[in-house]
């Protein structure tokens, strides 16, 4: 089985963003995995794997790819020493990507390696889009499951069974593959991934593996192929256009007041709550 | 600022190493550090994570790496992890088990080095004694030969880890007085004879719990020698070279820390209608932080990358400890002054780095020790 897992590098979401002449300023920026994308990783890790005995599974590969300028192989990296086998990435500057864009290349990607599965995070940190994953499905014509909070790969590795975590409660579906997978947080929780391998009473460690020195030193030897958006035959140019930038207002400092009438009177005539 | 040696595998292993630490030490860390130790869960959770074993051969159960990646690790375990106590507990396995790996058997590297790398075991170093501490080639404890076994008798004092150690790997006198008459033995945990006699209170390194060691004819069989009998001494000498650097290096990430501390406090606190950082007095003393931290940095990381290529600089590991312990001192002193009032109060990080600090001309050979061996090796 192979599961292909695009990955997209965000600004440290834990640093402050800073914002300079009406754009973010990235300069100097800690870029990091986007979490979600890390929590993709792992899941492609852990279908595919005996976790118990922390052994592969014969003839299983894992591919991580990304769009985005050099320094964006270190993303790649970080996701090769946890245990992906081999990288893409696509040379493109951040500001010509935007989602459509990036799905016309995840499509031509896709035709060429033929994965069984896409496992992608959610959304990104950074732009908190949402939309890779759903248009990636619509272009392809494949199922999908979106949010996945649980997944387990059927014996036969023909299908994967999602829960999805929804208002009244957890949704199950089942898609086949090849088939496109988003995940969320949960999905990283000790019993969230099955594959009938690992055995069911196995608990991962809470969260994404850790890579070891080992895994680091490796992940340099692995292959990683670097192509152009022309390469793909993508034309695509942005739809999407940056207005402005601006961050929220500075919250006014916290009040004590007397009693419950100026709290009621406060709440209806400074803070238009009530 | 990292070190000149670093190089994009460096980068990773701290990303690494910071998000365990952040998540698994930081929020506990004031704590930890007021109950005067951390839970031992943590041990493996730090194994699982692959810090416990990074700078130890994959052979013997480690992660690899060499003293570079010590270094490094450790610097981000006490960054993020901010608990200078917690960082320097888990680590006291990097001084006890590097004489095993060096000088050990085969069957002594899988039952001891293996298992602590692991974080099953906890492994602590006792040379000091209460009769004194620098002066290795005068230590009394006393291990004498009956069958297959040595009946040690004598004592040890300001063992890291020891209150809870599994097995602490100890210097005895084996024969005659001076350094020829020492060897290497590791008790461990329920030999008979053996006792934790007290828990130490310190000045800092609150959550490393620290240990008076007690041996009252502990029999510990003779397949417990490190290396060859009365020939330790050299060994620990060796050994003393990369703890000396690693606590040179402690010394720098606890600065590093401080100084973050300061720069963050002194651009959000107001005094006299403007920011700390407004005035000139403050900015300088910011700026005289960071050179300091800057050269200590450059000569630990320089000692540092000699060792690793495989130079002889137990003189220059003297320099870089003494270098960074001073400046450490100046550091973690300006920053207290730059708290002001807070920098005194026991819920402000940086007094308790201050406290901290204090160890570090002390510990892993004095000041005074280090100017000995530069004295030496400079030939007047």
């Amino acid at each position: 089985m192979k599961i292909l897992v695009p990955i997209k590098r965000v600004p440290d979401p834990a640093l402050k963003t800073k914002v300079k002449d009406g754009a973010i300023d990235l300069t100097g920026a800690n870029w990091v995995v986007n979490p979600f994308d890390e929590y993709a990783v792992e899941t492609a890790l852990r279908l595919l794997e005996n976790g118990e005995a922390g052994a592969r599974v014969a003839g299983a590969e894992i591919v991580v790819v990304t769009i985005g300028p050099e320094d964006a192989a270190q993303q790649l990296r970080s996701a090769l020493a946890t245990g992906a086998d081999r990288a893409i990435r696509v040379d493109a500057e951040d500001k010509a990507l935007d989602a459509g864009v990036v799905v016309a290349a995840l499509v031509q990607i896709i035709a060429a390696e033929k994965p069984d599965l896409v496992i992608l995070g959610k959304q990104a940190v950074d732009g908190d889009a949402n939309q890779v994953g759903q248009m990636l499905a619509g272009k392809l014509g494949w199922a999908q499951a979106t949010f996945a909070a649980s997944v387990e790969l059927a014996a036969d590795q023909k299908s994967v069974l999602v829960g999805r975590e929804v208002d009244a409660g957890v949704e199950y579906k089942r898609i086949g593959t090849p088939g496109i997978l988003t995940v969320d947080l949960r999905i990283v929780s000790p019993h969230s991934v099955k594959n009938n391998v690992t055995p069911a009473t196995f608990a991962y460690p809470d969260g994404p593996r850790y890579a070891s020195l080992k895994g680091i030193m490796a992940a340099k030897k692995k292959p990683m192929d670097v192509k152009k958006l022309s390469d793909y035959g993508v034309t695509t140019t942005p739809v999407t256009r940056e207005v402005g930038i601006e961050l929220p207002a500075a919250r006014a400092a916290g009040q004590i007041v007397a009693d419950i009438p100026t709290l009621v009177k406060k709440l209806a005539d400074e803070a238009k709550a009530i | 600022m990292t070190y000149l040696f670093e190089t994009d595998e460096h980068a990773a292993l701290r990303a690494q190493v910071r998000r365990f630490a952040a998540s698994a030490i930081a929020p506990h860390s004031a704590a930890w550090e007021e109950d005067e130790e951390f839970p031992a869960a943590l041990y493996p959770a730090a194994a699982a994570a692959g810090v416990l074993g990074i700078g130890f051969p994959e052979a013997h159960g480690g992660s690899g790496g060499d003293l570079g990646h010590i270094l490094v690790a450790s610097e981000e375990l006490i960054l993020a992890g901010r608990s200078v106590g917690t960082a320097v507990g888990l680590g006291s396995l990097g001084i006890a088990l590097p004489l095993i790996v060096r000088f050990g058997t085969d069957e002594q590297k899988a039952r001891f080095v293996a298992p602590t790398l692991g974080g099953e075991r906890i492994s602590a170093l006792a040379i000091t004694e209460p009769g004194g501490g620098s002066d290795v080639a005068s230590l009394t404890t006393r291990a004498v030969k009956d069958g297959d076994h040595y009946v040690v008798t004598g004592a040890k004092t300001f063992i890291t880890s020891g209150t809870r150690a599994d097995l602490v790997v100890t210097a005895v006198r084996t024969g005659g007085p001076g350094h020829g008459g020492v060897s290497m033995l590791v008790i461990e945990k329920g030999t008979p004879g053996f006792e934790v006699s007290k828990k130490l209170k310190k000045t800092g390194w609150w959550a490393s719990d620290t240990a008076e060691l007690t041996f009252d004819e502990a029999r510990v069989p003779i397949a417990n020698r490190i290396g060859p009998e009365n020939g330790a001494f050299p060994m620990i000498m060796m050994n003393f070279v990369g703890e000396r650097l690693a606590l040179a290096g402690q010394c720098v990430a606890i600065a590093e820390l401080c100084y973050r501390e300061s720069i963050a406090y002194a651009k959000d606190r107001t005094a006299f209608g403007k920011r700390l950082t407004g005035f000139q007095v403050t900015r300088h003393k910011l700026a005289d932080m960071a050179t300091r931290l800057a050269a200590a940095r450059a000569l630990t990381g320089e000692v540092c990358a000699r060792a690793m290529r495989g130079q002889m600089v137990a003189a220059q590991a003297a320099m870089a400890k003494n270098a960074a312990t001073d400046m450490l001192a100046f550091v973690a002193d300006a920053a207290v002054q730059i708290f002001g009032g807070a920098g005194y109060m026991r819920e402000t990080l940086v007094e308790r780095l201050y406290r901290d600090a204090r160890l570090y001309p002390i510990g892993g050979g004095t000041r005074e020790i280090m100017n000995e061996i530069i004295s030496k090796a400079e030939g007047y």
